[in-house]
């Protein structure tokens, strides 16, 4: 019983939210929105026993992920004026992609694969049941080839993001800290002797 | 003795409540709810006190290691016992305070950061183990959940920075995101090497595996994870020499420049709360928790068997929390630029080169701390 209330607090909670990242007018209040369905899809991951994943939702895309995410958009001057200006010009274009988009959806959820009676219910397994040691044991078996590939691209995406914003022209004055910690007194600094000068 | 006063109550006062107010079928549940309730409270209430209590002894050793005097005048009925009475003095001085919200500053929000950033730091004690029968909730992600938990602290202060309208504000919290983003993947790898050589993730089977004796302990095979672990922890909970995002000497009080009153002390107890945290998270991780620093030395483990474990665990505690203290009033803050370096180019790659040391150490079953 508890556990419907809590997966319906969760769920209507998760709609919410989604809908508000949607409707909300301020990026930062938009943003904002989205963590909080991260949130609640952790917690309702959380009731399916997938404790690993749940944590991991919360840790990479809440703690991470959104954190960087806030960091831009509020570094943005958005002006609502000029995103609403087209708004007449682009809803019949809008309305088709929606009405597409619908159906589509519409097609997948209603067909055969999302009926209830296709889904067991969650397996009950004990407390000390260790749902990131099977993850851990599948992925680095199984799904090993899968994985490296994985891990491979993620290398290479990175690589190129690197060089991207390496590739423009030098414009940071950025310092070397080893050679700072190396400088001496003698190499910045020149103590002149000379005579007094007296003022014309 | 704690035990005992745990069943006193449960028994005398929650199990009548639970029988009077809920129906016969819910009775387990409620006093279930009931049972957790007093035991998050037994766990929150000593915290908070030792917030209050630390920003006092915080005052007090940095006035020693300045030769100076501290707090000494506030004490209780008439006594000043070297000003004992400061942090209640400051409380309710606090409380009494008008929180003044800016004008075109977002007020929701500009309300919900300080309950954002002490939230986290609170909760993560959920899964801290005070001995081996003695924890809230014995989950098996324990560890994960904690580094989860502490990630979240960032958002209190990138909201309130945001929400304030301000400049030296929202400066704090662009240094303090960017600063938090970076030292999250160090602390991270570093716990991945206590994942890794304690085979669990589950922070009393961490503990468990580090019994033994004095060098059994993880510091030791760990040493450069426990070193990046503990300065990336100082870097995270905003503290000097990391404490850009304050900054009183170039952006005035950075994030929280705003906040008067009620709502800037929350601000300040996240900040000890957090401190406290990473402080007893160190203990439990890389000095053996709850474990006698005299186990398997005969003649003194037999002579110390009486100290109850708790106690070693808050001593480790406390050791590190006056190392937080030691290194506000040792270090010049660091500059930005060089905080971004630490981070990235010297810590992430330490830990890199440590995780493939701890995991040949571990596969190869090295005596004395992973025999098969």
């Amino acid at each position: 019983m508890i556990e419907q209330v809590v997966f319906y607090l969760f769920a209507s909670m998760l709609l919410l939210s989604a809908s508000m990242v949607v409707v909300m007018k301020n990026p930062i209040h938009a943003a904002l929105f989205l963590v909080l369905s991260f949130f609640s899809s952790a917690a309702i991951w959380l009731l399916l026993q997938a404790e690993f994943l749940a944590i991991a939702l919360v840790l990479v895309y809440v703690g991470a992920v959104m954190v960087l995410f806030l960091f831009v958009v509020m570094m943005l001057d958005i002006n609502l004026v000029t995103i609403r200006e087209g708004f007449a010009r682009y809803l019949p274009v809008g309305i088709i992609v929606a009405l597409l988009m619908v159906t589509a959806m519409g097609l997948v959820v209603g067909s055969n694969y999302f009926m209830s009676e296709n889904y067991m219910a969650v397996k009950e397994v004990s407390a000390d049941h260790s749902n990131t040691r099977e993850l851990g044991l599948t992925l680095y078996t199984e799904y090993l080839y899968q994985f490296e590939i994985a891990g491979a691209i993620l290398l290479v995406a990175i690589i190129a993001a690197i060089s991207l914003s390496m590739s423009k022209a030098k414009l940071t004055k950025s310092k070397n800290p080893g050679d700072q910690v190396f400088v001496k007194k003698k190499d910045r600094l020149r103590v002149i002797k000379m005579q007094a000068e007296k003022k014309e | 003795m704690i035990e005992f006063l745990y069943q006193f109550i449960s028994q005398n006062v929650l199990s009548p409540v639970a029988t009077y107010l809920f129906p016969l079928q819910y009775q387990p549940q409620a006093l279930y709810v009931l049972q957790t309730i007093v035991k998050i409270l037994s766990i929150m209430v000593p915290v908070l006190l030792t917030v209050a209590y630390f920003t006092y002894a915080e005052r007090k050793v940095i006035g020693f290691i300045q030769a100076r005097i501290g707090p000494n005048r506030v004490g209780f009925f008439g006594f000043s016992l070297w000003g004992l009475g400061q942090p209640i003095a400051d409380a309710v001085k606090l409380i009494v305070k008008e929180i003044v919200i800016p004008t075109g500053s977002n007020k929701t929000l500009f309300i919900i950061a300080p309950i954002l950033s002490l939230a986290p730091s609170i909760a993560a004690w959920a899964v801290i183990p005070f001995d081996d029968t003695k924890v809230l909730a014995d989950i098996n992600a324990g560890l994960l959940y904690v580094l989860a938990l502490t990630s979240l602290a960032v958002y209190g202060v990138i909201i309130a920075g945001w929400a304030s309208n301000s400049k030296y504000a929202f400066l704090g919290a662009m240094r303090s995101a960017a600063q938090i983003v970076a030292y999250e993947i160090a602390m991270g790898f570093a716990l991945v090497g206590v994942l890794i050589a304690a085979g669990s993730l589950n922070l009393g089977e961490i503990v468990t595996a580090q019994s033994g004796s004095f060098i059994h302990w993880f510091w030791l095979p760990l040493l450069p994870l426990f070193i990046v672990y503990f300065i990336s922890g100082v870097a995270e909970t905003n503290r000097a020499p990391f404490d850009v995002a304050e900054g009183e000497s170039e952006i005035v009080a950075g994030f929280h420049v705003e906040y008067g009153g009620m709502a800037f002390s929350v601000f300040f107890m996240a900040e000890y709360a957090n401190m406290i945290l990473i402080a007893v998270l160190s203990a439990i991780m890389f000095c053996g928790g709850w474990l006698s620093p005299f186990q398997g030395i005969p003649g003194l483990e037999d002579l110390f068997s009486w100290v109850p474990p708790i106690f070693w665990l808050l001593a480790k505690t406390s050791f590190f929390m006056f190392l937080f203290l030691w290194f506000r009033a040792t270090f010049p803050r660091y500059r930005y630029d060089q905080i971004m370096r630490l981070g990235w180019k010297v810590f992430i790659p330490i830990t890199i080169v440590w995780l493939v040391v701890i995991s040949a150490l571990v596969v190869t079953n090295t005596p004395p701390w992973f025999v098969a």
